[in-house]
C-alpha cells in the first residue's frame, strides 16, 4: 500500500509553518544585528501566509487523517486563524521594546513560532498523544521565552517555576491519560467517546483519570487553585513575552478543553458522574480569588493575571454549560479575551522605555495628557476586559450568561455577575489612574509606528466587534457545528 | 405615523459621532471644539424637533419605528421606537444637552474637547435609552452611559471625585447587572429579546418576584430611592456642574422610565404584590429625605437630596395604581397617578437642571458651594437673584410653576388610595418649601457676608441665555401642561390597562 502525498493536505498549515520556522532559524545566523528586522520581517510574513494556508485548505467538513492522531475541522481552523492573527500582534509590538533592550534577536521568534506549531498540533489533536506532543512543544518554548531577559533575575526565577510547575501538570496530565488509556484502550479522542457511550468501561478507573486530566487542562488555562504560576510568570517576564503568553495560549487551552473534555469525555453525564461539577469548583474559585486579589495588586502585570485567571473562570463556564451555545460562548470568549489582553500588554510595552518599565500602576499616572490617544485605546481594552457594553466583552459575557440560563444554571450566572462587579473594580483604578491622575514625568513615548497602528487596531477591534458582534459569533457557532 | 428619514437613529448617531468629532479636535483649539459641540447639540435638537410635530398622540403604538436585525444568532434587534412616554424625555434630553454645552463654555479649560465630546457622547446614548425597543439594545446603552459619566466626574469633578465616581459606577453596574440576568432569564422564555414581547410574556408569581426585584435593582440605584440613594449626593456634590444636570434631569428619569416601561407591564403581578415596598421606599424619600435636605451646608448636597425626594413623587405616582385597583369605590386616578409622575419627571428635569447652573453660577465665582460663604448676593447679581428665586420656588412647587403641576397630580391620585399616602406626600409643600427657601434666604438676601461676595459680577449673556430658556420651559409647562399631558395620554391608558389584567 503506497502512501499517497496528497492526504497529508490537511496538515498543511503546520507543515508550513514548521518549515518557515525552521528557514527562518538558519537565515536569522547569518544576519547581522543591523539587518535583524529581517528576521522580525519574516516573521510576521509567515504568520500572515501560515494565515493564508489555513484558509486555503480549510473549510469543509472535519477531516480525520493519521490514524485519528489528527483532525481538521472548522473549530480548529477558526482557532488557528485566530491564534496567529493575535500571535502577529505580539509580535507587533515587540520590536522597539527589544531593541531598545537589546534582546532583539531572532530566538525571540524562532521560539515564539516553535510555540506556535506547538499550539496549532493542540488544537487539531485527534488523540491524546497528538495533544499531549503540541502541549509540550508550546510550554518548552514559553519556558525559555519567560527567561528571554538573561540578565534578570526575576525572569530566571519565574522561568524556573514555570518549568517545575509545569512539569508536574503534565506528569499529571500523563498519569490521567493513562488511566484513561487503561480504562478505554483508546488513545484518540473518538475511540475514548465511543467506549465511554459503550459503557463498558471501568467508571471508577476511568473518572480517576478524569480527574488528573482536568487538574492538566487546569494548569494551562491557569485556573484556580492551579493558578500559582501565572502572576509570578506574568511579572517575571519580559513584558513582550507576556503578551505572547497572557493572549495565545488560552486559545489552545481552550481547544485542549474542547478536544479532551467535550470530544472524548463529553459522554460521560452531567453534574458529578462527569467532569461539569469539577469545572464549576474551577471556574467558581478562579472568578472568587482571580477579581478579589487583583483588587490588592499594584503592579498591573501581576494585576493582569489575576484578572485572566478570572476571565478563564468565565471560559471555564461556557465550557461547562455543555450545550452548543455554551461552548460557542467560550469560544467567543476565548478569542477576544486573547485579542483584548494582547492589547493590554502591548500598550504596556509601548509605554516602556528604556531602562524604564511600564508596570506599576503610577506609570499610567496621566497617559491621557502625554498621549489621549493611547489613553482612548487602553479604556477601550479596559472597559472591554470589565463587560461593559458597548465593548465586546461585554458580549462575551453575555452569551455565556445566556448559555448558563438555558443549562438551567441561573445561579452560576448570577454568581458570574456578582464577581464581574467586584472586576469592575480595579479596571476601574486603572482608568481612574490613567484620566484622573497628573503625570509623574513628560518623557515622551517611544514607539514605532507598527505598534501604534497595532494597538489602534486593536483598540478599535474591542469596539467594533461591541457593535458587531454578530459574525464573529456566527462563525463561532457554525465552526462548532451549531 | 412615520417620517421618510430614519429620524430616531439620526439623534442617536449624529451626537455621538459629532462627540467624536470633538474629540479629534484636539485641545489645541478650543474655540473650534465648544463651536462645534454646539453646532451638533443644537442641530441634535432641531432634529429630534419631528418627533414631536410629527407624534401621533391618538395612538399607544410605537411610532417612528426602525427595526433591523443585529445579532441574528441571538435574535437581538436594533429595534428603536417611541410612544408617548419616551417621547417627551428625548426632547428633554436634546434640549438640556443645548444648556449644558453652552454652561461649560469658558468654565472648562482643562481639555475642553474631551469636556464637550463625552457630553455629546451622553446624549445620543440617552436617547439610545429611551428609544430601544430591543431588551438587549437598551441594556447595551444603558451601561454605555456609564463610561463618558465616570469619565466626566472623574476629570472635571470636585477634590473628592475619584471616590465619588468610583461609587457612582459600581453602584449602578451591581443594579443593572441583576438586570442583565433578568433580561436574558426572559428572552430565554420567550425566545425574543423584543420589550414588546416581553410585556405578553406569561410569567408565574415566583418568576415575576424575582424579576421584579432584580428590576428594582437597576432602577431604584437610578432613580434613585431610599436606601440605595447615598450614591447620587456624592456625585452630585464632586461633578463639574454639567455633570449634575445630566445626572439630576436625565438619568434620574431613565430609572423612572424604566419602571414605567420593564417592571410594571412586564412584571404586574409582583408589582401589586410588592407595591407597598416601592410606595414606603417613596413616602421615606418624600419625607425623610426632605428633612435631611434641610439639615445641608452645601448647596449642590441640598438640592441633590431635594431630587431624590422629589423622585419620590414619581415612584409614589407610578405604584399607587395598585392600590387604587384594590378599592372597589374608586375607579378612577390611576391615569392621574402614572401622568402626574411623568409630568414630575419632565418638570424636575427643568428645575434641578435650572438649580445646579444655578449653583454652577455662584460657584464659578466664589469656588464654595457652602451656604455659610454667601449672603446677600441679590445686593451684587440682582438678575441671578431673580432667576434663583423663581426656580427655588418652582422647586417648593408654586402653583403656575411646573413644579407644582405633577406633585398636584400625585397627590391628588394618592387621595384615591389612601389618605394617609396622600397626607404623607403634601407635607413635601412644607418641607421642600422649608429648605429650598431658607437656603435661598441665606444665599440670596440678606447683607453682604463678605468682601467675595460684594466683588461679585452679575450674569453675563450666556448664563442669562441658558437660565432664560429653562425659567421659559418652567413657567410654560406650569401654565399649560395640557400639550405634555396630551401627548402621553394615550400611551399611559393603554399601560394601565395593560397592568390592570393579571399575567398568571
Amino acid at each position: 500500500m503506497g502512501f499517497d502525498i496528497s492526504t497529508l493536505l490537511p496538515v498543511m498549515p503546520e507543515i508550513f509553518l514548521l518549515t518557515a520556522t525552521c528557514l527562518i532559524l538558519v537565515i536569522d545566523l547569518y544576519l547581522s544585528q543591523e539587518n535583524r528586522f529581517f528576521t522580525y520581517g519574516l516573521s510576521l510574513l509567515t504568520l500572515a501566509a501560515t494565515i493564508a494556508v489555513v484558509l486555503a485548505v480549510g473549510g469543509g467538513p472535519a477531516q480525520t487523517l493519521l490514524h485519528g492522531a489528527y483532525i481538521r475541522d472548522p473549530m480548529g481552523d477558526l482557532l488557528k486563524v485566530a491564534l496567529l492573527a493575535v500571535a502577529g500582534f505580539a509580535f507587533l509590538y515587540s520590536r522597539v521594546y527589544l531593541e531598545q533592550r537589546e534582546m532583539f534577536r531572532g530566538e525571540f521568534y524562532v521560539l515564539s513560532l516553535l510555540a506556535l506549531v506547538g499550539m496549532m498540533v493542540m488544537i487539531s489533536a485527534g488523540g491524546f498523544l497528538s495533544l499531549y506532543l503540541g502541549l509540550e512543544l508550546l510550554a518548552l518554548s514559553l519556558y525559555a521565552l519567560v527567561a528571554f531577559d538573561r540578565r534578570s533575575e526575576r525572569g530566571a526565577e519565574a522561568a524556573m517555576k514555570y518549568f517545575v510547575l509545569g512539569a508536574i501538570a503534565s506528569g499529571m496530565l500523563l498519569y490521567g491519560i493513562s488511566m484513561i488509556y487503561g480504562a478505554t484502550g483508546m488513545l484518540d479522542f473518538a475511540g475514548v467517546a465511543r467506549a465511554v457511550a459503550s459503557g463498558e468501561t471501568d467508571r471508577m478507573v476511568l473518572l480517576f483519570g478524569v480527574v488528573f486530566v482536568v487538574i492538566g487542562v487546569a494548569f494551562k488555562f491557569g485556573a484556580v487553585p492551579f493558578h500559582m504560576w501565572a502572576p509570578d510568570v506574568y511579572q517575571g517576564a519580559p513584558v513582550v513575552v507576556v503578551a505572547f503568553l497572557g493572549s495565545v495560549p488560552k486559545i489552545a487551552a481552550f481547544a485542549m478543553a474542547m478536544r479532551i473534555l467535550v470530544e472524548g469525555l463529553g459522554g460521560l453525564g452531567l453534574g458529578w458522574q462527569g467532569w461539569e461539577g469539577m469545572l464549576i469548583i474551577l471556574a467558581v474559585l478562579s472568578m472568587a480569588v482571580g477579581n478579589i486579589v487583583a483588587i490588592a495588586q499594584t503592579n498591573i502585570k501581576r494585576m493582569l493575571a489575576y484578572s485572566t485567571i478570572s476571565h478563564v473562570g468565565f471560559i471555564l463556564l461556557g465550557i461547562l454549560a455543555g450545550n452548543g451555545a455554551g461552548q460557542s460562548a467560550a469560544m467567543f470568549y476565548a478569542i477576544t479575551y486573547a485579542l483584548t489582553a494582547v492589547g493590554g500588554f502591548g500598550l504596556l510595552t509601548i509605554l516602556s522605555r528604556k531602562g524604564v518599565e511600564a508596570e506599576n500602576l503610577h506609570d499610567l499616572k496621566g497617559l491621557n495628557d502625554r498621549s489621549p490617544w493611547l489613553a482612548g485605546m487602553m479604556l477601550l481594552i479596559l472597559f472591554s476586559m470589565a463587560g461593559v457594553p458597548p465593548l465586546v466583552g461585554f458580549f462575551a459575557k453575555l452569551f455565556i450568561l445566556d448559555a448558563l440560563v438555558k443549562a438551567d444554571l441561573v445561579w452560576l450566572a448570577v454568581v458570574a455577575v456578582a464577581f464581574s462587579v467586584i472586576g469592575a473594580f480595579y479596571y476601574l483604578r486603572v482608568v481612574k489612574v490613567i484620566y484622573f491622575d497628573k503625570p509623574l514625568t513628560q518623557a515622551p513615548i517611544v514607539s514605532g509606528m507598527d505598534a501604534r497602528i497595532a494597538i489602534s487596531v486593536n483598540g478599535l477591534a474591542m469596539l467594533y466587534y461591541g457593535l458587531f458582534p454578530a459574525s464573529l459569533l456566527a462563525a463561532c457557532r457554525v465552526a462548532l457545528g451549531g | 405615523m412615520s417620517a421618510d428619514w430614519p429620524i430616531l437613529s439620526t439623534v442617536i448617531w449624529l451626537p455621538i459621532l459629532g462627540g467624536l468629532l470633538v474629540l479629534f479636535s484636539g485641545d489645541k483649539a478650543p474655540g473650534i471644539s465648544r463651536w462645534l459641540a454646539l453646532a451638533v447639540a443644537v442641530l441634535t435638537f432641531l432634529l429630534s424637533l419631528p418627533l414631536w410635530t410629527g407624534f401621533d398622540a391618538t395612538t399607544a403604538a410605537m411610532q417612528f419605528q426602525e427595526n433591523h436585525p443585529w445579532i441574528e444568532s441571538f435574535k437581538v434587534n436594533y429595534h428603536l421606537g417611541v410612544d408617548g412616554i419616551s417621547m417627551p424625555l428625548i426632547l428633554l434630553t436634546t434640549f438640556v444637552t443645548i444648556l449644558v454645552v453652552i454652561a461649560g463654555w469658558e468654565v472648562i479649560q482643562y481639555k475642553p474637547n474631551q469636556y464637550m465630546a463625552a457630553f455629546l457622547i451622553m446624549e445620543g446614548v440617552m436617547v439610545g435609552v429611551f428609544s430601544a425597543l430591543d431588551a438587549m439594545l437598551f441594556y447595551v446603552f444603558w451601561e454605555a452611559m456609564l463610561i463618558p459619566m465616570f469619565i466626566i466626574i472623574g476629570i472635571w469633578g470636585g477634590p473628592n471625585r475619584v471616590y465619588a465616581t468610583i461609587k457612582f459606577f459600581l453602584y449602578t453596574f451591581l443594579g443593572s447587572v441583576l438586570m442583565l440576568v433578568a433580561l436574558v432569564y426572559m428572552y430565554f422564555q420567550s425566545g425574543s429579546m423584543s420589550i414588546l414581547d416581553f410585556h405578553q410574556l406569561k410569567l408565574g408569581m415566583t418568576e415575576q418576584l424575582l424579576i421584579f426585584l432584580a428590576f428594582l435593582a437597576a432602577f431604584a440605584v437610578k432613580v434613585p430611592m431610599w436606601p440605595v440613594h447615598t450614591w447620587l449626593p456624592d456625585a452630585h456634590v464632586e461633578a463639574p456642574t454639567g455633570g449634575s444636570v445630566i445626572l439630576a434631569a436625565i438619568m434620574l428619569k431613565i430609572g423612572g422610565y424604566g419602571f414605567l416601561r420593564f417592571s410594571l407591564p412586564i412584571t404586574p403581578d409582583a408589582s401589586s404584590e410588592l407595591d407597598w415596598l416601592i410606595i414606603a421606599m417613596s413616602l421615606i424619600a418624600v419625607v425623610y429625605i426632605g428633612f435631611v435636605a434641610l439639615v445641608q451646608q452645601d448647596m449642590k448636597k441640598l438640592i441633590a437630596y431635594s431630587s431624590i425626594a422629589h423622585m419620590g413623587f414619581v415612584t409614589l405616582g407610578f405604584f399607587i395604581a395598585f392600590t387604587i385597583f384594590a378599592r372597589p369605590d374608586v375607579n378612577d386616578g390611576v391615569v392621574l397617578g402614572v401622568q402626574g409622575g411623568m409630568v414630575q419627571m419632565v418638570s424636575h428635569g427643568f428645575i434641578s437642571a435650572a438649580m445646579f447652573l444655578c449653583v454652577g453660577v455662584l460657584y464659578d465665582r466664589m469656588h464654595s458651594r457652602q451656604i455659610a460663604d454667601y449672603g446677600g448676593v441679590v445686593n451684587t447679581m440682582p438678575w441671578f437673584a431673580a432667576f434663583m428665586v423663581f426656580f427655588a420656588m418652582a422647586n417648593a412647587g408654586l402653583p403656575g410653576t411646573s413644579g407644582f403641576v405633577g406633585e398636584f397630580m400625585v397627590i391628588l391620585a394618592s387621595f384615591r388610595a389612601d389618605f394617609w399616602f396622600a397626607f404623607l406626600a403634601a407635607t413635601t409643600l412644607i418641607i421642600g418649601a422649608a429648605y429650598t427657601l431658607w437656603m435661598v434666604k441665606r444665599v440670596v438676601f440678606g447683607d453682604v457676608r463678605s468682601e467675595k461676595v460684594a466683588a461679585l459680577t452679575d450674569i453675563n449673556g450666556r448664563e442669562a441665555l441658558v437660565l432664560g430658556s429653562l425659567a421659559i420651559a418652567v413657567l410654560a409647562l406650569g401654565l399649560w401642561p395640557g400639550p405634555l399631558v396630551e401627548v402621553m395620554d394615550a400611551s399611559i391608558t393603554n399601560l394601565v390597562k395593560h397592568i390592570a389584567v393579571s399575567k398568571l
